[in-house]
C-alpha cells in the first residue's frame, strides 16, 4: 500500500501556515463557500453521509448529532467547541490549533452554516498559549476579510466566533461541563436528558463538536464524501450497531518511542504498526509491556494485543472502553505498572469534580490503595478492593452524572486483571516505588 | 471585608480609588458584555484578566467582578475556587508561572524527577513561589505536549523535551 499522504496535516509544516493568505493559496475557504451555496439540510446530509464520527472520544456520527436540534427553532442556536484537549496523552487538537487554526474555522463556519447558528463560543484550555495566539489571529484575519461577521460571501449568513478560555479543569472536557462551565459556573456535568441539542448552552440548543471533527469537517466538504469513506474501516457487517470508522484520524503518539509525535494515517491501523512502523520502536533496545490505545481512560493493552485494530470498534474487542482520543502511550517492559497506574489514578483522582461521591470519593480511594502498594504496605486483598471500587463507580453502573468516573476505573480494571500477576509479584516482594518527589509535602 | 485588609498587588493602577480593579481592566470586562448572552458568562475571562494582571483574585476584587457582572460575589468565589487555578491573596502567583507536568507520557520520561529537582533548585515545594517572588512552580496534569516529553509551561509558553539542566537553564533566563 502506498504511503498515507496526510490531508488534516497536511500543511503544518509550511512556512506562515497559520496565516489567511496561506490558507487561501491553498484553496482555503473554497469549502465554505461551496456549503454557502447548498442548503443547511444539504450541508448536514453531506457530514451524515459521510459517516464522521466524532473525534473528541465518544465517536457520536457527527451529522446525526446535527439532527438532533428541533427543527424551525426560533434560536439562537449555539455552536460549542471542545479545545479543552486535557485526556492524558493527547495532543492533536493542539497542533492542529497552532499550526492550522485557518482550517478549524473553516470547519466551524460550515457547520454552524449547517446548523443555522449565528455563534460560536470556541473553549479552549487555558494552557494552550500558543493555540489562543494563533487562533486570535486567524479570527481578526476572517473579520478583516469578510469571512467572518455579517453577510459572509454575501451569502447573509452571519457569524460571531468567541474565543473563550477555561481554568485548567479536565471536567470541562465533558460537554455539559463545558456548557456550565462558558455559563460562568463550577463546571459541574448536567444530568441528561435534555441532551444539549435540546437544552444546552444558555438553555439554548446547543451543538458540541471537536476541534479534529472541525478539520474533517472541512476536508469533507472540499473533497466530498466518497473521499472520506475511501479512507478506513467499514461497518462490520456482523455488527448492526457498528457505525464504522471512516476517514484519516490523528493519532497522538508518546512514551517510550523513538519518534512520538502526531500522525495522520488512516482508522484502522494496528498499534504495532503504529508504534513499530511510524515510532521507530522502543528506544534502548526495551520491549514493549503495555500501551494505552486512545488517552488513559481507555485502559490498557498488553504487548499480546499490539495487532489490535485503532479504530471505533478495535480497542473494545480486547477490553478496553474504546478509541478514545486516539492518544497512544507506550510502556515498555523496565516500567512498573504499579506507577503507571498509580500515575493514572492519582489524575483521575485530582481531577474528579466532586459532584457525585462515587467518583469524589471512589477516585481518590484508588489512588489510596495504589500510593499503599508503592509504599511497601500493600496486601493482596487490596487487588480485589480496586475491582470493587472500579466496578463501582461511573455511568456503566449508573453512579455517577457524567463518565468521568468510567474513565478513572477502565485502567484499574484492565491493569488489575491483565498484569495481575505483576501486582501480586510487587505486593509479595514488599518492595516500594521510588518516588522523586516524596521529600516535597504537597506534591501528593 | 473592610478596608483595612492588605491588597497587595492591585494598589499602583487603581487611580487613588477605593477600588482595587483598575479602571482599564474593568472597561476591558464591560467590553466582553456584548459577547454573551448573560453577564454571568463572563466570570471566567474577568477572572482571568484580574489574575494576569494582579497575580491574584482578592476578596475585593471578587466584589468588583461581582458587581460589574449582576452577581453576588459569593456566585464569583465558587466558580474561581472550583478551578483551582486562581490564586487569592493569601497565595499570589509570582512574576512567573511554571507548570512541571506531571502525567504519564512525562512521567515516564523524568517529568517527575524534572519537578522534583527543580523544586530543590528553587527551594520550594509545588505551588510555592520562591522568596524573590520571581517563580511560582507548580505540577500540571497533562500539558498536552506529549510528543516533547517531558514539557513545562512557563506563563503562555510551552517548553518541550526538558531535563534538569535545560529547564534551569531556561528559567535563568526569565527577566
Amino acid at each position: 500500500m502506498a504511503e498515507f499522504e496526510p490531508v488534516l496535516l497536511a500543511r503544518i509544516n509550511k512556512p506562515d501556515s497559520t496565516s489567511l493568505a496561506s490558507y487561501q493559496a491553498d484553496g482555503g475557504y473554497e469549502a465554505l463557500r461551496k456549503a454557502l451555496g447548498m442548503s443547511p439540510v444539504e450541508v448536514t446530509n453531506t457530514i451524515k453521509d459521510s459517516g464522521l464520527r466524532g473525534r473528541g472520544g465518544a465517536g457520536f456520527p457527527t451529522g446525526l448529532k446535527w439532527t438532533f436540534l428541533p427543527k424551525d427553532h426560533p434560536g439562537p442556536i449555539y455552536l460549542a467547541i471542545n479545545a479543552d484537549e486535557s485526556e492524558p496523552g493527547t495532543f492533536n487538537n493542539r497542533v492542529l490549533m497552532e499550526k492550522d487554526p485557518h482550517q478549524i474555522i473553516e470547519g466551524i463556519a460550515i457547520s454552524c452554516y449547517a446548523i443555522k447558528s449565528n455563534t460560536s463560543y470556541l473553549y479552549l484550555r487555558y494552557e494552550y498559549g500558543q493555540s489562543y495566539r494563533a487562533l486570535k489571529k486567524a479570527v481578526e484575519e476572517c473579520y478583516a476579510a469578510g469571512i467572518l461577521g455579517k453577510n459572509i460571501f454575501g451569502s447573509g449568513f452571519d457569524l460571531d466566533i468567541v474565543l473563550h478560555r477555561g481554568a485548567a479543569a479536565y471536567i470541562c472536557g465533558e460537554e455539559t461541563g463545558l456548557i456550565e462551565s462558558l455559563e460562568g459556573k463550577r463546571a459541574w456535568p448536567r444530568i441528561k436528558p435534555p441532551f444539549p441539542a435540546i437544552e444546552g448552552l444558555f438553555r439554548k440548543p446547543t451543538i458540541v463538536n471537536n476541534i479534529e471533527t472541525m478539520a474533517c469537517v472541512t476536508q469533507i466538504m472540499k473533497r466530498g464524501i466518497e473521499w472520506f469513506k475511501s479512507i478506513g474501516v467499514p461497518p462490520d457487517p456482523a455488527n448492526p450497531r457498528d457505525a464504522g470508522s471512516y476517514g484519516p484520524k490523528l493519532y497522538c503518539l508518546s512514551g517510550h518511542v523513538n519518534k512520538p509525535g502526531v500522525y495522520e494515517l488512516p482508522m484502522g491501523i494496528t498499534a504495532r504498526e503504529l508504534i513499530e512502523k511510524y515510532g521507530g520502536g522502543v528506544p534502548n533496545g526495551r520491549q514493549v509491556k503495555a500501551v494505552v490505545p486512545g488517552g488513559i481512560s481507555m485502559g490498557f493493552l498488553t504487548a499480546a494485543e499490539l495487532d489490535t485494530k485503532l479504530d471505533f470498534a478495535g480497542p473494545g474487542k480486547v477490553g478496553c472502553l474504546g478509541l478514545g482520543t486516539a492518544a497512544v502511550v507506550v510502556i515498555d517492559d523496565a516500567t512498573s505498572m504499579v506507577d503507571v497506574l498509580f500515575n493514572c489514578a492519582r489524575f483521575f483522582a485530582h481531577e474528579s469534580c466532586g459532584q457525585c461521591t462515587p467518583c469524589r470519593e471512589g477516585t481518590d480511594w484508588m489512588r489510596k490503595i495504589l500510593q499503599r502498594m508503592r509504599n511497601g504496605k500493600g496486601t493482596l486483598a487490596d487487588l480485589d478492593l480496586l475491582m470493587e471500587v472500579s466496578g463501582s463507580i461511573g455511568t456503566i453502573p449508573g453512579t455517577t452524572i457524567c463518565g468521568l468516573a468510567d474513565g478513572a476505573a477502565w485502567p484499574v480494571k484492565n491493569a488489575v486483571k491483565k498484569f495481575r500477576s505483576e501486582f501480586e509479584e510487587y505486593i509479595k516482594s514488599g518492595k516500594k516505588s521510588v518516588d522523586p518527589g516524596a521529600h516535597l509535602v504537597g506534591a501528593h | 471585608m473592610s478596608g483595612t485588609q492588605s491588597l497587595n498587588g492591585a494598589g499602583p493602577a487603581n487611580g487613588g480609588g477605593r477600588g482595587v480593579l483598575s479602571e482599564e481592566i474593568k472597561e476591558q470586562i464591560r467590553g466582553l458584555y456584548p459577547k454573551y448572552p448573560t453577564k454571568r458568562a463572563i466570570t471566567l475571562p474577568a477572572l482571568h484578566l484580574v489574575h494576569d494582571t494582579y497575580r491574584q483574585v482578592s476578596v475585593e476584587a471578587i466584589r468588583e467582578i461581582a458587581e460589574l457582572l449582576d452577581l453576588h460575589p459569593s456566585e464569583v468565589h465558587d466558580t474561581m475556587t472550583f478551578y483551582q487555578f486562581f490564586r487569592d491573596e493569601k497565595a499570589p502567583l509570582g512574576k512567573h508561572r511554571v507548570w512541571v507536568c506531571r502525567s504519564i507520557s512525562c512521567m515516564l520520561r523524568g517529568g517527575e524527577e524534572l519537578l522534583a529537582g527543580l523544586c530543590d533548585k528553587l527551594h520550594v515545594k509545588p505551588g510555592d513561589t520562591t522568596s524573590d517572588g520571581a517563580v511560582t512552580l507548580e505540577f500540571a496534569e497533562c500539558l498536552g505536549a506529549c510528543e516533547g516529553a517531558p514539557c513545562m509551561l512557563i506563563d503562555e509558553d510551552c517548553h518541550m523535551n526538558m531535563d534538569q539542566a535545560k529547564a534551569t537553564q531556561v528559567l535563568s533566563q526569565l527577566a
